[in-house]
């Protein structure tokens, strides 16, 4: 079976963000990239699934040359050879337009990606990729399952859970439950040195949005206690001063 | 309590590593978070060496990380070794002692002083920790100053026996393998391999300590060993035999003290801006900015001299002497910042909440083995006085 995981490079998780003068891009001095977590499990149940019924793991990413570490980090974790799509991703169309270009030219049996990347969280790729290459998709996957050919996946779903029964190719979004990411050791790391990295040019294409402008959630308000005894004051609050009932 | 640890880089140093070597650190500081940082209090309250650890610090590469792939070693730079050591240490300095023992003390004598039927039947297994190893050169009344030991060995043929007993030995209660220096008769230091099991051979724990707890430590005794002549490490004689593994592993430890450092640091900057007094957080008085700001600024001084240090040991130029500079400096500002980072945390710092006491005790051990704060000093006097203050 031949996997391919999509991969983001984002800022770490603790990353103190702040953006340039004009507010349009992220001051990314000092700033540490990882491998988005969703896409790190998706990774890791892609190896899972190779290491149990064979076949291999190539991983893709939109980004420019400062994204390779990343790559490497992912075939440190495992996967056997990896693709840079050379270009800046912009928005979630233009991305996705360059990995199912990708995919049409080199099929894969399954496509795994995190359920969001933790920088824009859009959560839109997957499903776009899907729609460009006329194959199934399901967005946020609890567990993930290949048998016989077949998929047979577990998403979430108001309230509870749904578990569906899929033929490959197909495209699935990560969450949580699906694996539990690996932390690459010394081995993996040397190996990495040497698995192929293929640069390929990207496909020119539309995009539809473009940035006006970031800007910080306000700080938290410090925090207001009501005594148990008195609920109409919290009422009272609510409906007063934060207008939300 | 969650580990928050974000490593400070004030100088960003990242930027003199190469992927590679920041990979290996991100790699070793995301182990430590998942598997020390929730069970080494416990550990060390206990007084108890997390044992289930070493299947998994020989899986990052913990053991052997520069030594040759062919023998099980990671293959890797010595930058990337000392980084692995300071994330190990920011997790507790007995687990890091574990692995400069394992690494620099057992693997490397074997791999630089041993025959090639010696690599081959130890390296490979020490390296994924089927093996854990100690190294016996201190005795009860010989520690700054080795070349006295008593332990001696006399030649009986096709096996010598040794007789003699080690003090203060890490990884000693559950070795399986000691690499040891002892005397022949003509009084020349040489280096044996020991292996659980060889009769006379016995290694009692040390109880009762303050430092280190969550590291195991004791004796090595030897009563009439016999021990196989193939045993005995053919490729060195002297003293420069223990001295050369003692430089591997003291620059371990000068990346090491850096870890410690930075954990402390990190710890007390985050209490100094969440604690409340007199209206405002701690942070925010002169007194605690003081101490914050010589941390910061001594342990970016600690960064760059392991990352110069580092690299002269990858192109083979680092000196003796240059190594024990590190080790001096970083140890003690190591645990300076330990005592000035418990004042920060009031009395919360006397608690197992925060990990400043475990550091600053553990600490107290790293600052006298390997070469004692004040031997190191000597050193540094000797190499640029060229006169010996030793005897």
């Amino acid at each position: 079976m031949k996997i391919l995981v999509c991969i983001s490079h984002v800022p770490d998780t603790t990353t103190k963000i702040n953006f340039t003068p004009d507010n349009k891009s992220l001051i990314t001095q000092g700033v540490q990239f990882i491998i988005n977590p969703y896409d790190e499990i998706a990774l890791t149940r892609a190896l899972e699934l190779t290491e149990k019924s064979g076949g291999s793991v190539t991983v893709i990413n939109v980004g420019e040359a400062t994204t390779e570490p990343t790559l490497r980090k992912a075939l440190a974790i495992g996967a056997a050879d990896a693709v840079r799509i050379n270009a800046q991703p912009r928005e979630a169309f233009f991305v996705a337009t360059q990995i199912a270009e990708y995919i049409k030219k080199t099929p894969y049996d399954l496509i795994l990606c995190g359920r969001e990347s933790i920088d824009f969280n859009s959560g839109t790729v997957p499903s776009m990729v899907a729609e460009m290459l006329g194959i199934p998709s399901v967005a946020i996957s609890k567990t993930i399952q290949v048998e016989n050919g077949k998929a047979v996946i577990e998403r979430e779903i108001e309230g509870g859970k749904e578990v569906i029964e899929c033929a490959l190719p197909l495209i699935a979004g990560c969450s949580e439950s699906v694996a539990e990411p690996r932390i690459p050791n010394m081995r993996g790391i040397m190996s990495a040195r040497t698995k192929p990295l293929v640069v390929v040019e990207p496909v020119q294409t539309e995009t539809f949005t473009k940035v006006a402008g970031y800007d910080k959630p306000a700080p938290r308000s410090s925090v207001k206690l009501v005594d148990a005894a008195e609920p109409g004051k919290l009422l009272e609050l609510l409906h007063t001063e934060k207008k939300v009932i | 309590m969650t580990d928050r640890f974000t490593a400070p880089d004030y100088y960003w140093i990242d930027e003199l590593l190469t992927e590679e070597q920041k990979l290996v650190r991100n790699s070793v500081r995301e182990w430590v978070k998942k598997e020390i940082s929730p069970i080494i209090e416990q550990a060390a309250q206990k007084a108890e060496f997390p044992k289930h650890l070493i299947k998994g610090l020989a899986h990052i590469g913990a053991f052997g990380p520069y030594l040759p792939q062919q023998y099980g070693g990671g293959g890797l730079d010595q930058v990337s070794y000392g980084l692995i050591m300071q994330e190990l240490e920011r997790g507790d300095s007995g687990i890091r002692s574990t692995a400069s023992v394992q690494s620099s003390l057992v693997m490397y004598p074997i791999y630089t002083y041993g025959s090639e039927g010696q690599r081959k039947k130890y390296l490979p297994k020490l390296a994924t920790g089927e093996w854990m190893g100690c190294f016996g050169l201190t005795e009860p009344d010989f520690g700054s100053n080795p070349s006295g030991m008593l332990s001696n060995f006399k030649d009986k043929g096709d096996h010598v026996i040794l007789n003699g007993s080690k003090m203060w030995i890490s990884n000693a209660p559950f070795a399986d393998v000691a690499v040891v220096w002892a005397k022949d008769e003509k009084g020349e230091i040489n280096g044996l391999i020991l292996e659980r099991g060889m009769k006379g051979f016995t290694t009692p724990e040390t109880h009762g300590k303050w430092s280190l707890r969550a590291s195991a430590t004791g004796e090595l005794v030897f009563d009439n060993v016999k021990v196989p002549k193939e045993n005995i490490f053919p490729n060195v004689k002297g003293l420069k035999g223990p001295l050369g593994c003692l430089n591997s592993a003291r620059y371990g430890i000068s990346w090491g003290a850096v870890g410690a450092a930075m954990d402390c640091y990190d710890s007390a900057l985050r209490y100094s801006k969440e604690r409340i007094q007199f209206g405002k957080p701690i942070g925010a008085f002169q007194l605690t900015q003081k101490k914050l700001a010589e941390m910061i600024t001594e342990i970016t001084k600690a960064q760059l001299l392991c990352w110069r240090l580092g690299v002269l040991k990858n192109e083979n130029r680092a000196t003796p002497a240059q190594i024990s500079l590190a080790k001096r400096n970083n140890v003690n500002m190591a645990l300076e910042i330990a005592r000035e980072a418990r004042q920060i945390h009031g009395g919360m710092g006397i608690t197992g909440e925060y990990p400043i006491m475990r550091h600053m005790m553990n600490l107290e051990s790293v600052i006298t083995y390997e070469g004692t704060h004040d031997i190191h000093l000597l050193i540094t006097g000797m190499d640029v006085t060229g006169i010996s203050a030793f005897e």
